[in-house]
């Protein structure tokens, strides 16, 4: 009953509901953030006479007032656009941001300078000196505001290169950058430096190729180019074709590089211009270097360099080595900006107390699989002090393996792979998706036996290779770059699980070496591998290839071959025992959630328990039934049973009757106790009646219709009701109820098959079942045939007359005339009047003159005999 | 009413004594003793939708084979093996297949029906009030209903495993595990155990929709009321569960670790999933069935 007042309740609370969600959604959640587009003029070149126009964007803070500053620089190939989004996250902390386009990218004018001294890093200074005139930042004194730069890649070194030459810069933030991009370019794992390196061909032919016409194109349809589709750009000449937005001087340099694969001295000091490495011991402000462990263009021993570098001058530096980089991977966007941000609140905002979110050295490493979309998880393991390439220790593990020959092909093809430049999106979604192969008969192999224990690998491996040139078989004369007393090699630590798969070579890294081989004899080089953070499980092996080709290098285009051995049998790992994952442990709530849903639920299920004493009263046991008081509400208030009170005393046949809605059958539920009355009592044989009370076995019950399992037969039925009570089956008295119930042979059958009679009469029967003291039947007629009848109302009488007490409701007034002794009027809800059968008739006979009969007494009772 | 036998006949014998037990019972009576339990399993066993949902699980993992069988080589294995790339390597690996491909709809739907139909039925039944006036008390029919509806739910969750390990094994041989993802290959010996846990695991998972679906059950008149409402529910928590953006939240959906059970057959099992899913499931689970009994206790039948 109370369940009705549910659609209230329910509009009630999925309008609550809507309005929570429309308000939260609506709820302005951060300070909007407008961008301010502006030209910004600038001076620059060598003689300061330069005049190029950048094209930036300024975020006010969102606070207001005068807050630090930040300034975003973007990628190469990208444009001011590329670091809007992170601008908007950065002001809506409250930074003043700008955002630029750097010279001969995007609309800005100019062009190309590889973050030259001369060129970007002039026109940063004037972007500082522009930010010092904004009303909205914070100055630390005149001309020099509170500033930091953060940015990725060719952003990245700007901001290095920046903060070496500008002093009034604060903090930076280098993403995913160099520290010499000759080494970069030119990388060679013995540590010789670029002049001897190997040419990153595919990667420094993508890089200088989006400095190029077609970007620019790109971009301008980016930004809008669509709306004046009438501007048509003019044929390119020949200068723009080959050097696209270059500097002419950088351009003929690349182009040089590009076709020998060697570098020139001229080259290396021209990319070292644009490199940190040009500026020792100059950065002396807080650095927090952010570089990806999947990054075959710039790689980890890049940051390495540049945080020693800093690290030297005794400014605090934190490296993040995160899983993304030029090659993939997750990238980490909210996490990167999570560390910016952490990284500038406390040096620019100087915030100070709270958890730092920085650490000096943070690795991200695999965190499983996340369990509701099985979509791969990061973790971030951090440690106190960044230990370098070497880690904090370092363990040996011996390698096996003769020494093998191994051949170069002619022309350098086919070339092993070990990353794709360029392609870094198509693995990015997949996990660990393995794309290395090394070609038959260019490689050799040098395996550890199984491990014993796992083993995180944090850093840089480090093994001693020796390699003879085999004589006639290497042609000699080298067609534009294999010196003859040279070889091209490249090292990888692969990570083999056993025959089942294939190896796995951690990031797709490769270590170029090129080592000199003096005239017959056997030269020998301690090749520092990829550094990687990885982990060998045990069982696996580790793996150290050496192949003489790889896609992403130039390689010797003279065929040749090689015997490569191990110097020393071993490979030395670095480790870094200090690295410490947040802890993975059982999280807290796995024993207080459901301890604390346990005591709740024990506090629920014992505070709704009625009281369960019997409340007994012993005078009233010889009365099979009084009702005193009851009253029952509807929902809506409207009262179904009203103040009802009335008595059956032992051997009654008591008619209950009443019209519709009367309340008979309510009351019926409220005696058997599957209805809470409101008010009053009811008791048989002096117990008061509440839902399960144990004297409801003396009460046998037909209310309603009758409910059986339709699947079974009616004899089961009858049989799993009576075991369900739990009482002894011998005092079911089967025998007697199958017979009123008199259905033969269809007892075996379902019951879904019986007619609406046969139901009726098995309902009966239930109720007879163990011959209850108290016998209750509504409308036992219905259903039945006039014999049927007939033979009911003997059986019933008979029931009676051995001392027991049987109630009917019924609207067959004759049929109650007939077999009741007393009656129960009901109208309303009310009580109208109680009494024998003979006394109401009698009464009614007096008043009228003329023998009467029940309806019309029932009739003139409920007041509708007109 | 029938005529050949009197009324005198069919009703011999005089009323019980009325020096009955205290608390008024009749004799025989005792409410520690009614709705055994074999009675209510016995209730129960003999419907329809009991008898197909056990054909259905048992049948399924036959169906299953007869699939693989017939398309068998028409599937080129991508990049990753999945787990229904490895399904037929042997019979622990296809165990593990079925297992995945039914703990997220078909077994909910199983254990919703054997919960959510055990009261909601009787109610719609009638049958319901003729019991609570036998008298079984409230709380007693709820538990016993409770216990033997998980027993059916327990059945049919592990009876679909352990059919699909021997249809598995019949077919395609019992050979080791090798590990979706990956491809390594761990020892069967090794891994039966944990397949238990496993079991055991999306067993312990499904309490949610079983509790909710009671919980819906002692409160409603209609059976599919109660299962499409548990259904229901569970198909909700699998959408917001996929929304990255409610971060950890998520980790308090009830159906967020239900796939859990596939770090134990990794090469290194990792248990800190399934731990975090049992606490969540057991923490609804006997929050909503405190509900339902409080409910239920409260209740005005009027069905």
């Amino acid at each position: 009953m109370k369940l009705a007042r549910g659609p209230a309740t329910w509009v009630a609370v999925v309008t609550v509901l809507v309005v929570g969600v429309a308000t939260w959604l609506l709820w302005p959640s951060a300070p909007s953030v407008r961008a301010q587009d502006q030209r910004i003029a600038v001076l620059d070149g060598p003689q300061d006479d330069q005049q190029v126009t950048l094209d930036a964007s300024f975020f006010p803070p969102a606070g207001g007032g005068r807050a630090p500053a930040v300034l975003l620089a973007h990628g190469f190939g990208g444009s001011k656009q590329s670091v809007r989004d992170a601008a908007v996250r950065l002001a809506q902390e409250g930074y003043a941001v700008l955002t630029w386009s750097a010279r001969g990218f995007g609309r800005s004018t100019g062009q190309i300078a590889l973050n030259s001294p001369d060129y970007e890093v002039k026109d940063v200074r004037q972007l500082v000196d522009w930010m010092a005139r904004r009303p909205e930042v914070q100055l630390d004194a005149a001309g020099d505001p509170r500033l930091g730069i953060a940015g990725g890649s060719y952003g990245g070194a700007i901001a290095l290169m920046a903060a070496a030459h500008d002093s009034r810069i604060d903090a930076i933030v280098p993403q995913v950058t160099w520290h010499d991009l000759a080494d970069a370019l030119f990388p060679n794992a013995t540590g010789q430096g670029p002049q001897n390196g190997v040419f990153k061909r595919m990667w420094a032919g993508l890089f200088f190729s989006r400095g190029g016409p077609a970007p620019e194109a790109g971009v301008a349809a980016a930004l809008g180019g669509a709306a004046r589709p009438t501007r048509s750009a003019p044929p390119l000449n020949a200068q723009e074709v080959r050097c696209g937005r270059f500097l002419p001087a950088i351009c003929d340099m690349y182009q040089q590089v590009a076709e020998t694969g060697r570098p020139t001295q001229s080259a290396v000091e021209t990319l070292r211009r644009s490199s940190p490495i040009s500026v020792p011991g100059k950065i002396r402000i807080p650095t927090l270097l952010l570089q990806g462990q999947r990054d075959s263009l710039f790689p980890l021993g890049q940051a390495d360099a540049n945080a020693r570098a800093i690290a030297a001058t005794g400014v605090p530096v934190g490296v993040a080595w995160f899983d993304g980089g030029h090659d993939g991977g997750n990238g980490e966007v909210d996490w990167l900006h999570e560390q910016t941000l952490g990284w500038f609140d406390r040096h620019l905002k100087k915030t100070t107390g709270g958890e730092t979110v920085n650490s000096p050295f943070t690795v991200t490493r695999d965190g499983g699989r996340d369990p509701g979309t099985r979509r791969p998880v990061q973790l971030h393991a951090t440690s106190g002090g960044y230990p370098g390439l070497s880690g904090t220790g370092q363990t040996s593990v011996p390698l096996g393996g003769p020494e093998q020959k191994v051949a170069n092909p002619p022309g350098g093809s086919p070339a092993s792979i070990s990353a794709v430049p360029g392609f870094g999106g198509l693995t990015s979604g997949v996990g660990n998706l393995n794309v290395s192969v090394d070609m038959a008969g260019q490689s050799a192999d040098f395996d550890s036996a199984p491990l014993t224990a796992p083993l995180q690998v944090t850093g840089s491996s480090t093994v001693k290779v020796r390699v003879r040139s085999e004589p006639g078989a290497a042609s000699g004369a080298g067609g534009e770059k294999a010196g003859p007393g040279e070889v091209t090699l490249f090292a990888k630590l692969y990570d083999v699980a056993g025959d089942t798969q294939a190896p796995i070579l951690p990031e797709g890294l490769a270590a170029p070496v090129r080592i000199a081989l003096p005239e017959g004899g056997a030269g020998e080089a301690t090749v520092s591998l990829p550094a990687i953070d990885h982990r060998f499980d045990a069982g696996h092996r580790l793996r150290v290839t050496f192949t003489t080709t790889d896609l992403g290098y130039s390689t010797p285009v003279t065929p040749a071959v090689y015997t490569v051995g191990l110097a020393a049998p071993a490979v030395t790992v670095p480790t870094d025992t200090t690295l410490r994952a947040p802890s993975t442990g059982p999280a807290w709530w796995i024993w207080a959630l459901p301890l604390a849903s346990v005591v709740v639920a024990a506090a629920l299920v014992l505070s709704g328990r009625r009281r369960r004493r019997d409340d007994h009263d012993p005078d009233l046991d010889a009365v099979p039934l009084r009702i005193n008081g009851l009253t029952k509400a509807y929902s809506n208030g409207e009262l179904a049973v009203n103040d009802l009170s009335f008595t059956v005393e032992h051997g009654q046949v008591l008619g209950l009757l009443g019209p519709n809605g009367a309340g008979k059958t309510t009351t019926m539920r409220m005696l058997m106790g599957l209805i809470h009355p409101d008010a009053g009592e009811i008791r048989i044989f002096g117990h008061r009646i509440v839902p399960g009370a144990p004297v409801l076995s003396r009460l046998g019950s037909f209310v309603e219709g009758p409910g059986f399992l339709p699947h079974m037969s009616g004899r089961a039925n009858l049989e799993l009701y009576w075991k369900a009570t739990g009482r002894p089956t011998q005092d079911a008295h089967f025998a007697e109820a199958l017979e009123i119930a008199g259905l033969g042979g269809a007892l075996e059958r379902a019951v879904r098959t019986y007619s609406q009679g046969m139901r009726q009469r098995l309902a009966i029967a239930q109720a007879m079942l163990g011959l209850p003291d108290l016998l209750v039947l509504d409308e036992p007629a219905n259903g039945l045939d006039p014999p049927q009848i007939r033979e009911m109302r003997k059986v019933l009488i008979a029931y009676a007359a051995r001392g027991r007490t049987v109630i009917v409701s019924s609207h067959l007034l004759a049929e109650v005339e007939q077999t009741c002794s007393h009656v129960v009027v009901m109208h309303r809800g009310r009580l109208i009047t109680a009494g024998p059968v003979s006394d109401l008739l009698s009464g009614r006979t007096a008043a009228n003159g003329s023998g009467t009969r029940l309806e019309d007494v029932f009739l003139d009772l409920i007041g509708e005999n007109a | 009413m029938n005529g050949t036998h009197g009324p005198g006949t069919a009703l011999a014998g005089s009323p019980a004594s009325t020096g009955s037990p205290g608390d008024g019972s009749a004799p025989g009576y005792l409410a520690g003793r009614t709705l055994p339990l074999m009675v209510e399993v016995v209730r129960q066993f003999k419907r329809r939708r009991t008898l197909v949902m056990f054909g259905l699980l048992l049948a399924l993992p036959w169906i299953l084979v007869i699939a693989f069988k017939v398309g068998a080589g028409s599937g080129q294995p991508g990049n990753t093996l999945r787990i229904s790339d490895l399904a037929t390597e042997g019979g622990l690996n296809f165990a593990a297949f079925a297992l995945s491909v039914s703990a997220s709809f078909l077994l909910v739907v199983a254990v919703a029906l054997f919960c959510g139909d055990t009261v909601a039925s009787e109610a719609s039944w009638s049958s319901l009030r003729y019991l609570l006036a036998a008298p079984i008390p409230r709380d007693r029919l709820l538990r016993q209903k409770l216990i033997v509806a998980m027993g059916y739910s327990a059945a049919a969750v592990i009876c679909l495993p352990l059919m699909a390990l021997l249809a598995g094994t019949l077919a395609f041989g019992w050979n080791d595990v090798r590990v979706p993802g990956t491809g390594e290959t761990i020892a069967a010996l090794e891994v039966l155990p944990r397949f238990g846990v496993v079991i055991l695991y999306a067993l312990i998972s499904q309490f949610v929709v079983a509790a909710l679906a009671f919980l819906l059950s002692a409160g409603t008149d209609s059976p599919l009321g109660a299962v499409g409402g548990a259904v229901g529910l569970v198909i909700v928590s699998s959408i917001l569960q996929a929304v990255e953006a409610l971060g950890s939240l998520r980790e308090f959906l009830p159906t967020f670790w239900n796939t859990a059970w596939l770090d134990a057959l990794a090469p290194q099992p990792d248990y800190s999933g399934m731990l975090k899913g049992v606490a969540v499931s057991v923490t609804y689970s006997a929050i909503l069935i405190a509900f339902a009994f409080r409910r239920f206790r409260r209740k005005d039948v009027v069905s």
